[in-house]
């Protein structure tokens, strides 16, 4: 049975429908890559699985249960959300937001490791260094891994990431999509919202593409990852590559590529 | 650098106890002071004297003067209590209402909940009601401000969330009606409740009586109390509210609760010492800058500070010019209207701009 299930969810700001009828389901162990074009819906149908806001028309199951039926405390123990802005009233320091990611836990037997799994989370995504600056004073990916971290201390089997990468430089890409695959593999079910194509490619059991508030293509990334559906989903020429595997015996690695044409030359403006 | 242990590192927690040690000391020693300072001096060693010879201890002198026992204990020691009770709930109550929503420059004045509170203690003072003894003004004040909030809250907010920018644009619209309605109150009133209202408006200790002292204080300890105890769930909502929603914080009612405790809290101090504005932006601002913006630190400490400030600025209003009583909303808003300025101008180049 799926950890987490959408059916038929559907949301729509008064005539402009995001999401139209998207099935889901994740399984625990696994990492569901959404893609699609900006608009596509990506961010919304994170957002439904969280459980916030919620479909106008079917339904979020998580174990088994609507989403609705669960109590707030019960659901952020369940499930962490890692959203893509990172905002921040007053200036707290990063381990001050980390810790905020244990308050589902606070009361219960738990809360006594919050210190070690506060500092276990800051080492995973890499901002231990950073632990007494304040947040303002970060740049922009550090501030993104700040929040990762913060969604790592809540130690929640199920994950939901949206964007988490945009930030992010080449080795701290690498390194958070392989933090996620770890959690995974130790159970949790992963749901990440990517723009690089390659990277969900590389590190996704599953891609799903969504184009238009639909599901156009769900299956593993070698099935969906193709030039003709990826072409037609973003309305740009797009090459999908398979270099051979480092490992021997593993499967080709997937790059996909934008087809640069080469620009017309630039005509310079008659002047009177 | 290892962060294993220690949630605060050395030197936070060694500036938050340097600074609530300071504010106790500073509070304890300003309270002898304000307290045997007027027309009657009684030096503080003397009002330490009367103070533990009432609470059963035979220790210290007692006022040299005749008249100094009395001085003390009718006059003195009532409003300097009731300056550190009213300080404390203008500056928790500031505290409360910056978390909620997520502003430094949010302000129960801004707001519109002194306005409110205005509004319904000046409609006592008018009608001269009297139906529930000395609670009355503070039943009404507490009224009033809470339906003030309540309709910034409730108008401000679309699809179960509130937006800073209309919260504060709603606050100015009841502030207006709301000094309106005083206007108006002002123009009902007889001479005696006129006079009552424009001194009432700016702001006093004077005259404070136990009784006064006793409606106030529980009401205020209530709401610090109330603050304290939301005080982590504060920390989350700077996240933004969705992620304190995903986070198991039930938002809506958090904010709800929070401003029923604001309520509470200006009600007490509005009730009978009228308006003193900017106690609850100054106060929390400076101890944010001290020890961050933790709020199960920023809460308690605000408290203190928000009472340190205030003994002390009653002391000024009392002693500045022989002879007078100044209004202590006037000076709180002279040492408060520049702070705002600058807070302005120090918000809008960190953040560029305040939405």
């Amino acid at each position: 049975m799926s950890v987490l299930r959408a059916e038929g969810a559907r949301v729509a700001y008064g005539p402009h429908v995001v999401l139209d009828g998207v099935d889901l389901a994740v399984d625990a162990g696994e990492v569901v890559a959404l893609v699609g074009p900006n608009g596509a819906g990506k961010s919304t149908l994170l957002a439904v699985l969280g459980g916030d806001p919620r479909p106008d028309a079917g339904r979020v199951l998580l174990d088994g249960t609507d989403l609705r039926d669960h109590g707030l405390g019960h659901l952020a123990r369940r499930r962490a959300v890692m959203l893509q802005e990172t905002h921040l009233s007053f200036p707290f320091r990063v381990e001050q937001v980390v810790h905020m990611g244990r308050h589902p836990w606070r009361g219960t037997a738990d809360e006594q490791h919050d210190d070690a799994v506060v500092a276990a989370a800051m080492a995973d995504a890499e901002v231990g260094h950073l632990a007494q600056r304040t947040v303002p004073t970060l740049s922009g990916g550090e501030r993104a891994r700040t929040s990762f971290a913060r969604t790592l201390a809540q130690r929640a089997p199920v994950l939901l990431l949206d964007e988490p990468t945009a930030a992010l430089d080449v080795r701290h890409q690498e390194a958070l999509l392989a933090r996620v695959r770890r959690a995974a593999d130790q159970g949790a079910a992963v749901v990440v919202v990517l723009h690089d194509l390659t990277l969900a490619a590389a590190w996704a059991d599953r891609v799903v593409v969504l184009a238009a508030g639909r599901v156009r293509a769900d299956g593993t990334p070698a099935d969906v990852l193709t030039s003709a559906l990826l072409t037609s989903v973003y309305e740009h020429p797009v090459d999908v590559w398979h270099r051979p595997p480092r490992v021997p015996g593993a499967p080709p690695e997937i790059v996909v590529l934008p087809v640069r044409a080469p620009s017309p030359p630039v005509v310079p403006e008659e002047t009177p | 650098m290892t962060t294993d242990r220690a949630p605060a590192p050395p030197a936070r927690a060694w500036r938050r106890s340097v600074l609530v040690v300071v504010l106790v000391v500073a509070l304890v020693v300003l309270t002898l002071v304000a307290a045997g300072t007027g027309q009657l001096h009684v030096p503080p060693d003397e009002v330490l004297g009367s103070v533990l010879h009432r609470l059963g201890l035979d220790v210290g002198p007692l006022p040299a003067h005749p008249l100094g026992e009395q001085a003390l204990w009718t006059i003195r020691f009532p409003r300097v209590l009731m300056a550190v009770l009213v300080g404390a709930a203008l500056a928790t109550g500031g505290a409360v209402l910056q978390g909620v929503f997520g502003n430094p420059l949010a302000d129960p004045g801004i707001v519109g909940v002194s306005s409110g509170a205005a509004v319904g203690a000046c409609l006592v003072i008018v009608a001269g009601w009297t139906f529930a003894g000395p609670w009355t003004s503070a039943l009404l004040a507490f009224v009033g401000g809470l339906a003030a909030t309540l309709l910034v809250y409730l108008t401000a907010r679309a699809g179960g969330r509130t937006e800073v920018v209309t919260l504060v644009l709603t606050g100015v619209a009841v502030n207006a009606v709301g000094g309106a309605a005083v206007a108006f109150l002002t123009f009902l009133g007889d001479t005696q409740a006129r006079e009552q209202i424009v001194f009432w408006q700016l702001g006093s200790l004077n005259g404070t009586r136990w009784v006064y002292v006793a409606v106030v204080a529980p009401l205020v300890l209530v709401g610090v109390a109330a603050a304290v105890v939301m005080s982590h769930r504060l920390d989350l909502l700077a996240l933004g509210e969705r992620p304190a929603r995903h986070l198991g914080v039930d938002v809506e009612r958090l904010r709800l609760g929070a401003v029923v405790v604001v309520a509470v809290l200006t009600a007490a101090a509005v009730a009978f010492c009228g308006v003193i504005g900017f106690v609850g932006l100054v106060v929390p601002h400076l101890v944010r800058m001290v020890v961050g913006p933790a709020h199960a630190v920023l809460v308690p400490a605000s408290a203190l500070g928000g009472a340190v400030l205030l003994v002390g600025a009653d002391l000024v209003a009392r002693t500045a010019v022989p002879y007078a009583d100044l209004p202590i909303g006037m000076l709180t808003a002279l040492v408060g209207g520049p702070f705002f300025f600058w807070l302005i101008r120090r918000t809008r180049r960190s953040a560029g701009g305040w939405a």
